[in-house]
């Protein structure tokens, strides 16, 4: 009869035991490396798992909802491509022509049912659609530079500006702390302060912040950073509507000058020198360099992010075709972790996600008026 | 020594092709989902079409199973370890077949684009769906764990016999000649 387990053989000697603990040795090490490799073994490593867990002490829990920009709508149009930007990127959506896009404004922070405010940064997210799948996908915010440069620098960022469990209230030391150890921070800042808020989503101006490389078709590349600016005329904000008791003024007004006729945005192109800084997004570019008008961006139709066609996509940066590329900037490896973790989180929390702030029944009751 | 038959040259040629791409994707896999770094771009990038070549390398693999069957163990080997040999294998042709498929899966169910390389896509094999896509996306992480784990066992079980019973069955995969 054959034996069940160990065989009769050479175990139980010393020397095979000296072996044996080998064998046990050289697998604990090849464990211990996926371990290390998951980022299990570091208390302090900063991880995409601690990235989430700052969101949630910052915001608290939203089951369903993205951990940023929590409070949005979606919209859709075209982008209809001038031309101009194709001799600098082989992408087919610079091709001349027109190009479906998905896109969502939103609000920064993961509070869904914030109220709105003037000061809150605004976002807009777009993904082109050109024909043959090559999609490109962006996330612009109403700020002329981010806060901060490092995923390191965000993270200390959203655990100063968290309430302190003692007081429910962000500890003012804790910031400044945090503003001492970033200078990048405080200039940024000043910068982000200085901007003119406009009186809502469809006359703001939206900024790639972070650097991209733009290559051609012989594989040349230049830095850009590029904005979505608006052809409705500036008007400065007025707070009025917050006060009044309206919650989602920036949204409804959105909503309603959508409905009366398509809002436009023009996406300009900024290309960087040689010396401007790509893996700093605190740092603005010069203001005189050379801007290409790559098209028009036509926003036509708004619905709830309840029923829309931008909840379940995942605004990540780094969703670009052949032509566009990252640059060096550690921002967009650190969003698209991030966004990645939050968008697979919100989707296992979808069957307990509340109506959003800006209902269906919201859209179409505006969009009547 | 022994008489231990070998594997065929094929199979040996794809066991030692694929371990390395199937070890790589283990760990590149489980650092993307936790590093917030600069790496991950790089991990991402790699990791997609490292998949699906594995993909079709174990289609290959499974062909040549049928036409080139292992050898036998020795008949000195325990009936349980014999079943887990048998076991880990099929676990093994299992593994490297879903993964894959279910990375493709959960990928087109969030319609996150599938790039291969510059412009080459695939195209998404299931609807967009967030619950599905949640789903995959968990079972891709439990099925990675289960792979590591087999793998770990099989690597073990490799050395046990290379070291410890020097039975011929360690050599009988990684002898080149």
């Amino acid at each position: 009869m054959k034996p069940f387990w160990f065989g009769a053989g050479p175990v139980g000697s010393v020397g095979a035991l000296v072996r044996l603990g080998a064998i046990g040795a050289i697998m604990l090490s090849v464990a211990g490396a996926f371990a290390y490799t998951g980022g299990w073994l570091s208390a302090v490593q900063l991880t995409q798992d601690r990235m989430m867990a700052a969101f949630q002490d910052a915001n608290g829990i939203h089951a369903g909802f993205r951990r940023n920009h929590a409070k949005g709508v979606c919209v859709t149009g075209w982008f209809e491509s001038s031309g101009q930007a194709a001799p600098l990127s082989k992408a087919a959506v610079f091709k001349p022509g027109r190009v479906p896009v998905v896109g969502r404004f939103a609000l920064a922070g993961g509070m869904p049912f914030q109220t709105d405010e003037p000061a809150t940064v605004r976002s807009m997210a777009l993904r082109f659609l050109p024909p043959g799948g090559e999609e490109w996908r962006t996330g612009m915010n109403n700020i002329p530079v981010f806060p901060v440069n490092s995923a390191r620098g965000f993270y200390e960022q959203l655990l100063a500006s968290s309430p302190d469990p003692a007081t429910g209230k962000p500890d003012p030391a804790r910031m400044k702390a945090f503003l001492a150890a970033h200078p990048e921070t405080v200039r940024a800042l000043q910068l982000i302060k200085e901007r003119q808020v406009t009186s809502g989503f469809a006359n703001s101006a939206f900024n790639s912040l972070n650097a991209f490389r733009f290559v051609d078709e012989s594989g040349a590349s230049v830095p850009v950073r590029w904005s979505a600016v608006p052809v409705q005329p500036f008007a400065a904000d007025s707070a009025e509507p917050a006060a009044a008791g309206d919650e989602n003024y920036l949204f409804d007004d959105l909503i309603v000058q959508i409905a009366q006729h398509p809002r436009k945005w023009r996406l300009i192109v900024t290309i960087g020198q040689a010396d401007d800084p790509t893996n700093d997004a605190t740092l603005p570019w010069p203001a005189d360099r050379r801007q290409i008008d790559a098209g028009t961006i036509t926003i036509d139709q708004a619905s709830s992010e309840d029923s829309g066609r931008c909840t379940a996509i995942n605004y990540d940066p780094l969703v670009l075709p052949a032509g566009i590329e990252p640059s060096d900037d550690p921002l967009l490896s650190a969003r698209s972790a991030a966004y990645a973790r939050s968008f697979t989180l919100r989707a296992e929390e979808e069957h307990e996600k509340q109506p959003s702030a800006v209902t269906s029944q919201e859209v179409q009751a505006e969009g009547k008026s | 020594m022994n008489t231990q038959a070998r594997f065929p040259a094929a199979s040996r040629l794809l066991h030692w092709l694929m371990a390395p791409m199937i070890v790589a994707m283990l760990f590149i896999g489980v650092g993307m989902a936790a590093t917030v770094s600069n790496r991950y771009e790089l991990l991402v990038s790699i990791h997609r079409p490292l998949g699906i070549a594995i993909f079709v390398l174990c289609l290959v693999r499974i062909v040549n199973r049928l036409i080139n069957p292992p050898p036998t163990l020795p008949d000195a080997i325990p009936s349980l370890q014999r079943f887990a040999a048998k076991a880990s294998h099929i676990v093994f042709y299992a593994l490297m077949f879903v993964m894959p498929l279910v990375g493709w899966g959960m990928l087109s169910a969030a319609r996150y684009p599938i790039v291969l390389y510059g412009p080459l896509r695939l195209p998404p094999i299931l609807p967009h769906d967030l619950t599905l896509y949640a789903w995959l996306r968990d079972l891709h992480t439990d099925l990675a764990y289960l792979f590591f784990a087999t793998f770990l066992v099989h690597f073990g079980a490799a050395l046990f016999h290379g070291l410890i019973r020097r039975d011929g069955v360690f050599a009988s995969m990684t002898s080149w000649r």
